[in-house]
This record gives C-alpha cells, structure tokens and sequence, in this order.
C-alpha cells in the first residue's frame, strides 16, 4: 500500500467499520478493568478503538467508536448518552489521522512509530473528553457543568491509559504477526 | 455469563416488527430527541407509559429484559446522588427560587427545587429504555440496511450499520468462547488476582478475539468484493420491505409526539424546564 489515502472507502473500511463496532461494543460492555476507585473503569474498548483506527484510517475508526458505544450504551441503558457517543467518535477519529504516518500492516512498528501514535491519542483523548463531551453534556442534558468536567478530566485519564497502553502493545504484537515489506529476495 | 440470545433477532408477526427498519429508526430518533429535549417530568412520563405500552404491543416480555432494567436502575441511583453531592444547588439556579426541605449542612440543603430537576433527570433516563430496546429487538439487520438506502442513504454508509448488527450476536459468543477457555487453563479474572495480573489476564482474552476479528473482517471483504459489492452505484435487496401505510401513520405519531415536546416548551413553559415555582 503506496498510496494511502486517509478519507478512502473500499470494501475494507466498508468490512472492518462494521466488525470492528461489534468488536468494540461487546469490549465496551464486558470487558473493562477495575481501577480501585469505585465506578471507574478503563475500557478496554478505548484500546482497541485506538488500534483499529491506526490499522484502517479515521473514516473507519470514528465510526467503529460511534457506532460502538451507541450500540452498547442502547443495549445497557436503552438509550444512548449522545455527548459521550459523539465524543468517543471524534476521539478514535482523530486518532484515525496517523492511519498515514504508521506502516503497521507491513510489519513495520518502531519506538518512533510509538511516540507518534501516542501524541495522537492524548491529543484526541484530551481534545474530546475534557472539551467536547463536558460541553455537549451542558448543551445537551443541563447537567451541572463541576460535576461533568470532573467526570470528563477522570475519563480522558483513563482512555488515554487505555489507548496508551493496549493500543500501543496491540499494534506492536500485531505488527510481530505481518511478514515485512520487502523480506522476500530473489536468489541469485 | 451473559446470556447471548438476549441480543439475537427472533422473527415475530405483529404490527411493531412488521414495520419497516427505517420507520423503526426514525420513531427512535424522533421519540429519543422527544425525551432529551424536554425537561418537562409530566410530558416525560407520558412517553415513557407510551414506550411501555408499544414494548406489550410488540410482545416482548417484561423477563427477557430485566437484567438491563436493573443496570439502568443502578446508573440512575449513582448519577442522582453524584448530582446531589457535586451541585445540590443546581435545581435553585436552574428554577430561580429557594424552597427548602430540609438541610444538613449550609451546602446541603435540600430544595423542591433540586428534588424535580433531579427526578426529572431520572425519569429522563428511565424512560428512554424501552424505546431504545424496542429499537434492538425489533430490527432485522439486513432489512435495516435495506430500508435506510431506500431513505436515500448511500448503501456503502448503510452497510457498515448492519454489519455490527449482524456480528454483534457472533461476537459476543466468541468473546464467551475464549473468556471460558482461557479460564479452564488456569487464567484468573475475578478480583481475588491482583490488579497488574488480572491487566495481563484480560488482554490474554483480547489478543485472540481481536486476531480473529481481523482475520473475520478478510473474510468478509473477500467474500463481498468477489460478490462485486461496491461495483454499482445502485443495488437491490433480497430483504426490503415497502413502506406501508402502517409505515407512515407510525413515523407521523412520533413526530406528533416530538412536535408536543417542542410547543409544551416553547408556548406552555416559556423554556425546556416546566417550572412550577413561579
């Protein structure tokens, strides 16, 4: 893949949107870790959103985090909270734009590669959790504006720890599993 | 574990399923935008018997849900007493008067005032739920996509959306699948194990779901672009469903009932809260 085109849908993105949201929903419904404050959790989600957003491009990745988490939050609590689902959209978006900068799918993911991913995710992370999903939540629901910039401060720690630290990993092992560009020779 | 056939589509002959998926999509969006606009707890109530009453007319029964009733009872227990521990003064600002109940410190006090913006609050939650299940379990995937390219949406943006409808069942099954074989070898999820481990057990559970997810996602492509999927600019549908009669008066209810919740606020209120103080 010379040409990578950061707003282009084909079949995959097509593909990989679609699993990839029933990927993150079942995640963003079960499997989440326990913190030790009561009733924070990381998702574990968040992770692997970020992941999938590196790996297939923004396009997919917004929509795998938007689809996903009104999915999730319909099937929990019967209807989605909008301000979050937006948020969580436009983070895994953004994350979506260094799909350009990392090589991942040709085997190829150094420590800078690491660094670039990670400036993406805690700009994202920072971006829509302490801006966009407290202000929506004002907008939207009236909630009390210290109570939602708390709550918003405590989630962009968590999905930045989440997008970090599985993100990061899942891309290096995955990277380990594709053959190399290139690592075939012709014998002479 | 979690019970999978709570999610799957079963086929059922009444007038809510027979309905078209755009139809159930825009009766969910408009009922949905209904709720979240309106701070008004008598017209949100009002929705919420509506919902109800649709959930007995559609024949879903009370049991098959009532795991996420009990989630949803918990969330709006936690968010009612956070509201009341960050803002418990957050209703006398909203409404503009001080009616006290009682009080436990200076900050502390309790107002009419904050007991309605907080129930409203809850009862905005609550009564969300059948609407957004009603949606879930009503809905054939494919006939979804369907009907939302038939609205006019490109069937390139409609598929993705019924594709994890479609997997969404698959995928929970797999995650069992794994979560159980891992946990036959030895591997401890529960909080008897200690945090950093339990970190690792759980990504030992993820790895192999997510591996098998992108080998699922070639597959699909594969299997699609062979189909020639994406070659045309239209296609058809094996599974559409016309839009009847029953079609429109329903989507005309729910815009009726949106329609209410912006007049109630706008001529009756003055505002989104229904202020009973002044």
């Amino acid at each position: 893949m010379d040409d990578k085109k950061l707003f282009k849908v084909s079949t995959r993105t097509i593909v990989a949107t679609g699993i990839g949201a029933a990927l993150f929903t079942v995640l963003f419904m079960y499997v989440k870790i326990p913190t030790g404050i009561p009733n924070t959790e990381i998702q574990t989600a968040y992770g692997v959103g970020a992941f999938f957003a590196a790996l297939f491009g923004p396009i997919a990745g917004g929509l795998i985090a938007f689809i996903g988490h009104a999915i999730s939050d319909s099937v929990q609590y019967g209807s989605a909270w909008w301000s979050w689902v937006v948020a969580s959209g436009i983070s895994c978006f953004i994350i979506g734009l260094s799909y350009k900068r990392l090589h991942v799918e040709d085997g190829v993911f150094t420590g800078k590669d690491a660094i670039v991913f990670n400036i993406y995710q805690v700009v994202a992370n920072a971006l829509s959790w302490m801006v966009i999903a407290p202000l929506l939540d004002v907008i939207i629901y009236a909630e009390p504006a210290n109570l939602v910039f708390t709550q918003g401060w405590v989630a962009a720690l968590s999905n930045a720890v989440s997008a970090g630290v599985i993100g990061t990993l899942l891309l290096f092992v995955y990277s380990k599993t594709r053959a190399k560009k290139g690592s075939l020779s012709e014998e002479k | 574990m979690m019970k999978t056939k709570l999610f799957d589509y079963v086929e059922k002959d009444n007038a809510v399923y027979n309905l078209t998926g755009f139809t159930k999509l825009a009766c969910f969006l408009l009922l949905s935008a209904s709720v979240m606009f309106s701070y008004d707890i008598r017209f949100i109530l009002a929705v919420g018997v509506l919902g109800f009453l649709i959930l007995k007319l559609a024949e879903i029964k009370l049991k098959r849900i009532r795991m996420m009733l009990l989630y949803v009872g918990l969330f709006i227990l936690l968010n009612f007493i956070l509201t009341f521990i960050f803002s418990p003064r957050y209703g006398v600002e909203l409404y503009g008067s001080f009616h006290p109940l009682f009080s436990i410190t200076e900050r502390y006090t309790l107002t009419k005032e904050q007991l309605l913006y907080q129930c409203t609050k809850s009862a905005k939650y609550a009564c969300a739920i059948p609407i957004g299940i009603l949606f879930f379990l009503c809905t054939n995937p494919s006939e979804f996509a369907a009907s939302l390219n038939k609205a006019g949406l490109s069937y390139k943006a409609a598929y993705p959306l019924s594709l994890t409808l479609r997997y969404f069942p698959d995928m929970i099954r797999n995650y069992n699948d794994i979560a159980l074989a891992q946990q036959s070898r030895g591997l401890e999820l529960s909080s008897k194990e200690k945090l950093g481990k339990r970190i690792k057990n759980i990504l030992n559970i993820c790895f192999p779901l997510i591996l098998v997810t992108l080998d699922r996602i070639e597959i699909v492509t594969n299997a699609m672009d062979l189909r020639g999927f994406g070659k045309n600019r239209k296609r058809t549908w094996y599974v559409a469903k016309p839009m009847r009669r029953s079609d429109w008066t329903a989507i005309a209810l729910c815009a009726l009932v949106l329609l209410v919740s912006i007049l109630l606020s706008a001529l009756v209120n003055g505002s989104r809260f229904w202020n009973p103080f002044t």
